[in-house]
């Protein structure tokens, strides 16, 4: 009496024809979780001239590949986009369906899991099989993790960011069935992309710097902030945030790391005036050596890093730098 | 007349959220008496449509899902400025999640009548899904935009809206009705005012039950919910901190000497 399980989906997405990391990434997971259910992965992606960018989902382990293809699907269109893969999931009917945590991503979601009558987690940081081959999955919350099912309703819908889960190894000679999508008339464009501009971000990149000065709450102010960045400019390092920063308006949410924000990997990670809540501390994935900075001895930042600082770190961080400083000079005169 | 719907939600102060924790014996939640506030982006929301009214001719209606004491979040909002405020308050809608949440709101929008533009907080801080705001649009069978961090053009029956990306934004042209929600970017949103909190004092929020919204029980709360929580868990971590003493100057060099051994700077 083995139960027959749908497909296990993933909504790929394409910025100017290039498959995003995070599509890949969902991929390769997909690809474990159809392995327990005994069943096939399959990837929808909507884009113009993907033919050729096909291959890649299919050596990161999809079986087929749902592919809309058409000038008209180059740029992100809430409502076709919607339309359409709701038509598809209501065709197929995928026991599980997983969406990069992107822009996109984050706005797509919600309006299929609606369309649907499914339920939808946000910013899973694990996905596993159950005992009841029921998806679980995790989001940290209230200092743990909370784990979230979707018992009854179908397709089990997620979010992820990039980073997450590994890249898939890539094995070109993989291949598999390309279902061609037609493109649907008669859909109200309600809402219409005029323009989309992307600014190139400045400084050392968060997701590939071997150092990351981290700042939260503990700041105090626009001031403090600044001091947290001069540690961060001291050591050449990217600079990162928590919520709490970002929601005082002293950086952006691009900074942002954690279960809703970035994944990093430094070698060094400095937390300064942090608390070490779970939504920021899962997105920092195998640093070598953490440290922390924090006035609260009992914060559970300090169970989280191999050094801590007890001070406040607004007089703590400028003596810090002093003696960075002090350290950098004599490493270039030896 | 612009008829501005703004949804909000009353959350835990963040300032004092991190006192409900997971207890690691009996793995439930520990309970803390955390006041409740006006969600931040909810704030934003508001901002927006008193901003508006200021300019355009429009009614703002105030409406928020939750136990009686989120009434003060509402009161908050006419205290702003807000015309009018419904709370949907009933032990049948404890318990929800996102999508019960949004067609909660969406029945009550409904019930409240017609309306031009719909705004919410892009998201909440409890909660921090964004789907609220999509999922409402999906059940009013309206466009949505989220991340609103701009308005380019309005007043007419399209606006023009930026709405942040990752290093970037897209510029949307949108008809309405509609639903925008909106991130911390788009505005500063003003403080109470003295006159305004009198003012207020006269306006009455108007509550809605299970019965008075008129849905199903089985549609709402726990039991409209797809999803929920199957388990709670601590989570034990591989470092424990070496806590450096001293002076501030001593535990400076030290760490300096600590990360230079560990080959890291």
């Amino acid at each position: 009496m083995n139960k027959q399980f749908g497909s296990v989906w993933v909504i790929a997405e394409q910025i100017d024809c290039r498959i995003l990391p995070v599509s890949l990434q969902l991929i390769g997971q997909a690809r474990k979780l159809a392995t327990e259910l005994n069943t096939s992965v399959e990837t929808v992606i909507l884009g113009d001239q993907m033919d050729k960018r096909v291959q890649q989902l299919f050596a990161a382990g999809a079986d087929k590949v749902y592919l809309g293809n058409a000038p008209e699907l180059a740029f992100y269109k809430p409502e076709m986009y919607t339309e359409m893969i709701v038509k598809l999931a209501k065709e197929h009917q995928p026991e599980i369906m997983l969406i990069g945590s992107t822009s996109m991503g984050t706005e797509l979601a919600p309006l299929v899991a609606a369309r649907l009558g499914t339920g939808l987690t946000a910013h899973c940081i694990d996905l596993i099989i159950d005992d009841n081959k029921i998806l679980e999955q995790r989001i940290p919350a209230y200092g743990g993790l909370i784990s979230i099912i979707c018992p009854e309703k179908r397709p089990q819908m997620a979010t992820i960011a990039s980073g997450v889960f590994p890249h898939p190894e890539l094995d070109e000679s993989r291949t598999g069935e390309i279902i061609h999508l037609e493109i649907p008339h008669e859909i109200p464009l309600r809402v219409q992309t005029l323009k989309i501009v992307r600014e190139e971000p400045g400084g050392v990149p968060l997701e590939s710097a071997p150092i990351v000065v981290a700042g939260g709450a503990g700041a105090g102010d626009i001031e403090g902030w600044r001091i947290i960045a001069g540690l961060s400019e001291t050591l050449n390092a990217a600079l990162g945030s928590t919520r709490p920063a970002v929601d005082e308006g002293w950086t952006e949410l691009e900074t942002m790391i954690g279960q809703s924000g970035k994944m990093v990997s430094p070698e060094l990670y400095i937390g300064v005036g942090l608390s070490g809540e779970l939504q920021h501390m899962v997105g920092i994935v195998g640093a070598k050596v953490m440290v922390a900075i924090n006035n609260d001895a009992k914060a559970p930042v300090f169970e989280q890093v191999d050094y801590g600082i007890v001070n406040d770190c607004r007089e703590f961080v400028p003596m810090l730098i002093e003696k960075i400083k002090e350290y950098q000079e004599k490493k270039i005169t030896c | 007349m612009l008829k501005v719907v703004v949804c909000v939600k009353a959350v835990p102060d963040p300032k004092e959220a991190h006192k409900i924790k997971i207890d690691p014996a009996t793995k439930t939640l520990t309970r803390a008496e955390v006041p409740l506030v006006l969600n931040l982006l909810d704030k934003n929301a508001m901002e927006l449509a008193l901003l508006l009214k200021e300019q355009l001719d429009a009614n703002i209606t105030v409406l928020s899902m939750g136990p009686p004491a989120a009434g003060n979040i509402v009161k908050e909002c006419l205290a702003l400025g807000a015309n009018q405020g419904f709370l949907l308050s009933d032990r049948a809608f404890g318990g929800a999640d996102a999508y019960a949440t949004a067609y909660t709101l969406a029945k009550g929008i409904e019930k409240i009548g017609e309306f031009d533009l719909i705004i919410c907080g892009m998201a909440s801080s409890d909660g921090s899904t964004e789907w609220v705001g999509p999922e409402m649009a999906a059940f009013l069978k309206v466009p949505v935009v989220t991340r609103v961090n701009e308005i380019v053009e309005f007043g007419g029956e399209w606006w023009k809206v930026k709405a942040s990306l990752e290093n970037g934004y897209r510029l949307m042209r949108v008809k309405l009705p509609a639903v925008f929600t909106v991130t911390r970017e788009l505005n500063t949103p003003r403080t109470l005012s003295f006159s305004g909190i009198i003012k207020a004092r006269k306006k009455e929020i108007t509550l809605w039950d299970l019965h008075e919204l008129g849905v199903p029980e089985e549609t709402v709360g726990q039991k409209g919910s797809p999803t929920i929580v199957s388990s709670l868990a601590t989570v034990n971590s591989k470092r424990i901190a070496e806590i450096i003493t001293g002076t501030k100057e001593e535990k400076a060099e030290q760490l300096v000497q600590k990360l230079s051994d560990a080959g890291v700077i």
